[in-house]
């Protein structure tokens, strides 16, 4: 136990308690959390920044509302029904075409219409809100996804995660839905990530359930050594969204969509830390390199050629402190 | 943030903490485990006498709370007798008295004292001034001629007193002390010329009255001791040999020329004084000693509540340390559980209802909301209405549960009242969510996780040690505190994520 803690150690992973205690609490201002809590608001203010989102076609803010969504959706083929202060997937559904007067799912599944009331009536009354509060139902346009991740993905709409200290992007993973996510993608709900190159944009190997795997597990085709397209503008917005919510220690989840390029999903406060396992690396050396030259890097366009220069796979990892 | 800051005040905490409970330990000799016994004392004068139908009056001395002997309670047995207290010496006195009594009579004052040790022997107040000469003519001459004689063989206040003393007890007598004594003086008189003679040397002097403190004795006798005043405090002095320094245990009663008890109206007045060594739960004795005692600590501690305030702040004092232990479980482990203190609620209830019998109650009482709830999920209610729904069926559930257990004369049915309600609804609630969202090996995970750090903040919150501990020693708890606030800068890896970050260890190997 103790040489696996040693060793853990030496690979620089970042545990929760670290996570929260040394970057989260000092360098995330609660005050700024609504920003990204609310997803409404993180729309709003990306779009005062010039980053792209995906268009918002309406909301429901009041139980009254309900029984008038279905006019508002008949002016759409597609789009997804997501609560503003969900968390983890939860609450969000994407409909992709109609059968009658019913929606079909990304899954294949037929909501009513009595059924999609219902489901915004559960997400106004904050079943899927942190907390429980009274929240809104966020209408708005289904992305599609680039057919560069056709091939590795089922279902549900992969989308890349970068973790940014204080405006330097870290590290990043993919996020690849599988039959067993449902279509979400979030790792502990059985999605497939796969760690980034910061270099060159090219995927490295993947964990799927805490196992290393090289192929997707329902398409089969090899997850590692793909090129995400637009690897550059990513990184770049990322870096930006520092400006935008002043977070010192954010996760910004980007889509590609295929006709407007990368387009920011969600920020998140508290990003998890399984992209180290999905990456095969600890954070922890990155987080204090990082930290360290930060003095230097004045531009976004610094901040991420350091993070191209540093980070990638075939430059020398930083030397992991020797500080317990 | 600034850890400085942090260590800063986490050594004052403990440093305060500790101090404060190393000054109740060493000094104040509170005892650190429940059952430790301490040494008091029941002492007991009994009074007997004739009456011959006159009225009576019996007044005498009661012993002082003082420093080292402090009183903890006394009582009286006196039968027809009305009793008020009186005053003479500037002492307390019992006064027994009755419009006629005839035949043998008797009269019992009881008390319970403790010694403290002989940190506590107090100076004592200072002397309001020389004792009066009651000396006239002859005797007078004759004492003036003997303590000169004395005088210019003595240093000081002291040796003075010392040689006095000596010189009464020689045989034959010093020609000049002779008539002043008589032939086979008592004590009672030696100690009155002594006071006489120190009078006319113009030292401050007095008469101690007391028992000694022994492991039993049926009839003690009282001893009168001298004291005479020497900046800053009394040194008490043998009057049979002259030698300073009280017996170890000797425990005052009263002071002056007076004896302990006088009767009018009667006659053959005897005095017993019994002294009996007990032993009691050093616990019970801390409050007593408070009240005793006049010391500010014990006085303004949570032994001075009402005892039923007692037996609450006995409890909440307990939930810190629970809350410490679900720090440590979640922080340092790494075990989830639901809701932050949700299993230190569980781990009280189980404390009235005890470990076995709790922990079916509550798994049962869990299982059947659960089944509810998913019933309700059916019905699609909103969240509120829904979590009331929740929170009346397991108010139902308890209730059926004592009737069922009453019926089938199981008394454990009724401690299911004991369970906070609340805390049960959202636990379920939080379950089934939990199922519904990760599966119900999640939600079976987290559950085992609450009850398993229920049971260990229960096995710690039952622990009579412990519960001593915190509720004798409420500033343990700022250690605690301290060792509760180090802890929320704890950045090592917790123990539970430990194995899903395995496959990291094993590519650097």
């Amino acid at each position: 136990m103790l040489g696996l803690i040693r060793r853990l150690s030496r690979v620089g992973l970042l545990g929760i308690n670290q996570r929260n205690a040394d970057y989260i609490l000092p360098r995330n201002d609660r005050a700024k959390y609504p920003m990204v809590d609310d997803k409404l608001l993180t729309k709003q203010l990306a779009e005062r920044h010039g980053l792209s989102v995906p268009p918002l076609y309406g909301m429901v803010e009041i139980y009254r509302q309900v029984r008038d969504v279905h006019k508002l959706l008949e002016q759409h083929e597609d789009f997804v029904v997501k609560p503003a202060h969900g968390s983890q997937g939860h609450g969000i559904v994407v409909v992709t075409g109609r059968v009658g007067t019913g929606y079909r799912r990304a899954n294949g599944s037929l909501l009513t219409p009595e059924d999609m009331g219902h489901h915004i009536s559960n997400i106004l009354s904050g079943i899927y809100s942190l907390g429980g509060q009274p929240d809104q139902a966020l209408i708005e346009y289904r992305v599609q996804f680039d057919p560069v991740f056709e091939k590795i993905t089922y279902l549900g709409v992969p989308d890349v995660r970068i973790i940014v200290l204080l405006g330097v992007p870290v590290m990043a993973m993919v996020r690849l839905p599988t039959r067993m996510s449902d279509g979400k993608a979030n790792l502990h709900q059985g999605a497939l990530g796969a760690g980034i190159d910061m270099a060159t944009g090219r995927t490295l190997t993947a964990v799927w359930r805490d196992r290393i795997v090289e192929e997707h597990p329902d398409t089969g085709n090899r997850v590692s050594g793909v090129e995400i397209p637009h690897w550059g503008t990513m990184l770049d917005i990322a870096a930006r969204t520092y400006d935008m919510t002043g977070l010192g220690y954010q996760g910004v989840d980007l889509v590609l969509d295929s006709a407007r390029g990368p387009l920011i999903l969600e920020i998140n406060a508290r990003p998890g830390l399984n992209i180290q396992i999905a990456n095969r690396v600890g954070l922890r050396p990155r987080l204090e390199l990082a930290e360290r030259h930060l003095a230097q890097l004045t531009t976004v366009a610094d901040r991420v050629a350091f993070a191209r220069l540093h980070f990638g796979v075939d430059t020398p990892a930083p030397r992991t402190s020797t500080k317990i | 943030m600034n850890n400085r800051h942090l260590f800063v005040l986490v050594t004052a905490l403990t440093l305060a903490g500790l101090s404060f409970f190393l000054y109740k330990v060493l000094i104040l000799e509170v005892p650190v485990t429940p059952d430790a016994t301490l040494m008091q004392w029941n002492v007991e004068a009994r009074i007997n006498f004739q009456g011959v139908g006159d009225p009576i009056k019996v007044d005498m001395f009661m012993p002082q709370s003082r420093h080292r002997y402090p009183v903890l309670d006394f009582s009286f047995i006196s039968r027809d007798y009305g009793l008020t207290s009186g005053n003479r010496d500037g002492q307390r006195l019992a006064v027994w008295s009755i419009q006629a009594a005839r035949g043998p009579q008797t009269l019992y004052f009881r008390c319970r004292i403790r010694d403290l040790g002989a940190r506590y022997v107090e100076p004592g107040p200072p002397p309001t001034g020389v004792q009066p000469v009651t000396l006239e003519g002859l005797e007078f001459e004759a004492a003036q001629a003997h303590l000169a004689r004395i005088r210019a063989r003595s240093a000081d206040t002291e040796t003075l007193t010392a040689l006095l003393l000596k010189s009464f007890n020689k045989t034959p007598l010093p020609a000049n002390l002779a008539p002043l004594l008589g032939p086979r003086p008592t004590i009672a008189q030696k100690l009155e010329l002594a006071l006489n003679l120190l009078a006319l040397a113009r030292v401050p002097a007095r008469v101690v009255h007391g028992v000694e403190l022994v492991e039993q004795r049926r009839r003690a006798p009282l001893i009168s001791w001298l004291e005479v005043w020497k900046n800053p405090g009394w040194v008490a002095f043998n009057p049979k040999t002259g030698r300073a320094g009280l017996p170890r245990t000797f425990m005052p009663w009263y002071f002056g020329p007076n004896p302990m008890v006088k009767l009018s109206g009667g006659h053959d007045l005897e005095v017993n004084i019994s002294v009996l060594k007990i032993h009691t739960l050093a616990i019970t004795q801390a409050g007593d000693l408070g009240q005793a005692a006049q010391v500010l600590a014990l006085r303004f501690s949570l032994f001075s509540l009402p005892i039923d305030s007692q037996l609450v702040y006995r409890i909440l004092l307990l939930v810190p340390v629970g809350a410490f232990l679900l720090v440590l479980l979640r922080n340092v482990v790494g075990l989830k559980t639901f809701g932050t203190f949700m299993p230190v609620l569980i781990a009280l209830s189980f404390r009235e209802t005890n470990l076995g019998r709790g922990l079916l109650l509550f798994i049962l009482i869990v299982a059947l909301g659960l089944a509810v709830r998913f019933y309700l999920e059916r019905l699609k209610l909103l969240m509120v209405p829904r979590l009331a729904a929740v929170l009346t069926v397991v108010v139902l559930l308890m209730a059926a549960l004592s009737i069922l257990g009453h019926q089938l004369g199981l008394e454990a049915g009724l401690s299911v009242a004991l369970f906070p309600m609340v805390v049960l609804t959202m636990t379920i609630e939080r379950m089934s969510v939990l199922w519904d969202e990760r599966g119900p090996a999640e939600a079976l995970k987290q559950g085992v996780g609450s009850l398993l750090a229920a049971v260990i903040a229960f096995v710690a919150m039952v622990n009579s040690y412990l519960e001593h501990l915190v509720f004798t020693f409420p500033e343990l708890l700022l250690v605690l505190l301290a060792a509760t606030l180090l802890l929320g800068r704890y950045t090592g890896y917790r123990l539970f994520e430990l194995p899903r970050f395995r496959a990291l260890a094993r590519k650097d190997a």
